[in-house]
């Protein structure tokens, strides 16, 4: 079993707990994710056997690189390298053949395989560059760490790229669609007592306005209503209920309902500190009597409505102040370009 | 000041190494284990100290823009409780300390405060 990338460089030989499963980054993935082909130089300057040591200083000054394979009609023979060129400088040999000074017992990589493969072969052999073949042994390719770190960049970029023509494509909606009046409409089914999925409605709702252009105090606040909004059905509805907000240009409606049980005293229910909170609920963090009171320090205008027995509507609006409007982040008046 | 620095007051360990790309300038702090008043009170970019360990906690933060959360009494949250702090890319500290002992340290080393004068977003 070969060793994976973080015994390999991050945790030297260290079982990975699950613990440290959760810490794979998104560099590490991509070891994984990028395949050598992705990342490999494929214009390769080979050399022959019998081409001498000179020819090596001129292939590596030319085109910038720390080595090359050696072809014998074809079938890849040897690597030859800065290291071995030193060797044959040191005893003023340039004129030698490079068959005397090439590394013979070559070691190569298949294409085919993940990055993370080539990253192994380099820890454990040492080397600094790796001939890259295919299924049929073919040389295809010359990969080196500087490849690697290049081919990651390049895709975490892209990665990076794909969250900004998302949020370009989202943050012009409201220009780009002519209408009389355009609002987006999100929902959520909120389920009573789903304490570990809690919040994650808020949390998408959040993102969604950052995406949309919305400034970050504007999503701050919104997201701290719906948040409690949201917590709200799970600790105290019957059967759950449904959070739905509605983004206009220029003000952002949220709004939760259920099906009871409804609240007997809507006036206690928005006093600071009161809570009929559970003790499973108090248990996660809940029942500081501070939601309806956060609410209402959050948007400009809060309605609860409750009858018992029947279900609560709990309304909430926040109306856009000028400097509020949704607007496109700085960078993104034209697509990305991928 | 500095979260590097709150993490030398507090003898913290750094649960996901992996997102802590740089060093944040923390603007305050807040401790309490009543999700609610944090919302009440906390602005954004604080530090978090809670005895609480559920994702409840880092869902809250996310809500809030809280720049770090840090678990008291040594308590180890569990991993899938990690697991949304990284993809929420919030750094979770823990910590031997108590509640009250690290909130001294913290206010005498000079950060910020978050529970005084509170005025509501629009001050």
């Amino acid at each position: 079993m070969s060793d994976t990338i973080q015994e390999l460089y991050g945790r030297k030989g260290r079982n990975i707990t699950d613990r440290d499963a959760q810490e794979i980054t998104r560099v590490e993935e991509l070891a994984y994710d990028l395949k050598i082909s992705d990342v490999m130089t494929r214009d390769v300057k080979s050399l022959t056997p019998a081409d001498t040591m000179r020819a090596v200083v001129a292939l590596l000054r030319q085109n910038r690189i720390s080595g090359a394979p050696v072809m014998e009609e074809n079938s890849l023979v040897g690597v030859i390298s800065q290291e071995d060129l030193m060797r044959a400088l040191a005893d003023d040999d340039r004129d030698a053949p490079i068959h005397k000074y090439m590394t013979r017992n070559v070691i190569t990589v298949k294409s085919y395989e993940p990055v993370v493969k080539a990253l192994e072969t380099f820890a454990r052999t040492r080397v600094g560059r790796l001939p890259v073949v295919d299924e049929n042994e073919n040389l295809v390719g010359m990969i080196t760490k500087g490849d690697i770190t290049r081919g990651v960049l390049t895709a975490i970029r892209r990665d990076y790229q794909e969250e900004e023509i998302r949020r370009y494509r989202a943050s012009h909606l409201f220009e780009d669609i002519i209408s009389d009046r355009t609002s987006l409409i999100l929902r959520y089914k909120i389920k009573q007592g789903d304490f570990v999925n809690g919040g994650q409605a808020s949390s998408h709702i959040k993102r969604a306005l950052l995406r949309l252009g919305a400034p970050p105090q504007l999503a701050r606040q919104c997201g701290i209503a719906v948040y409690e909004a949201e917590m709200n059905l799970i600790i105290h509805s019957t059967n759950g209920g449904v959070l739905r907000v509605q983004v206009e240009p220029h003000r952002i409606l949220m709004q939760t309902s259920d099906d009871g049980p409804g609240i007997p005293d809507v006036k206690q229910a928005l006093t600071p500190g009161w809570s009929t909170a559970s003790p499973l609920a108090r248990s996660m963090g809940f029942g500081a009597g501070m939601g309806l009171v956060n609410i209402q320090r959050c948007v400009d205008k809060m309605e609860l409505d409750s009858t018992v027995g029947k279900g609560t509507k709990l309304l909430m609006e926040i109306h856009l102040r000028p400097d509020e409007k949704f607007k496109a982040p700085p960078g993104a008046s034209e697509t990305p370009s991928v | 000041m500095k979260l590097s620095e709150i993490i030398q007051h507090a003898k913290g360990t750094v649960l996901n190494p992996s997102i802590l790309a740089h060093d944040y300038e923390i603007s305050g702090g807040c401790g309490a284990d009543l999700m609610s008043d944090v919302l009440a009170v906390v602005k954004p970019g604080a530090v978090l100290l809670t005895g609480l360990c559920n994702p409840q906690v880092v869902r809250t933060a996310q809500m809030a823009d809280v720049r770090a959360i840090i678990f008291l009494r040594g308590k180890q949250p569990p991993t899938e409780v990690i697991a949304l702090a990284t993809q929420e890319n919030i750094p979770l500290i823990s910590s031997d300390m108590g509640m009250f002992e690290l909130c001294g340290r913290l206010y005498r080393a000079g950060l910020h405060s978050f529970e005084t004068n509170w005025n509501g977003f629009h001050e």
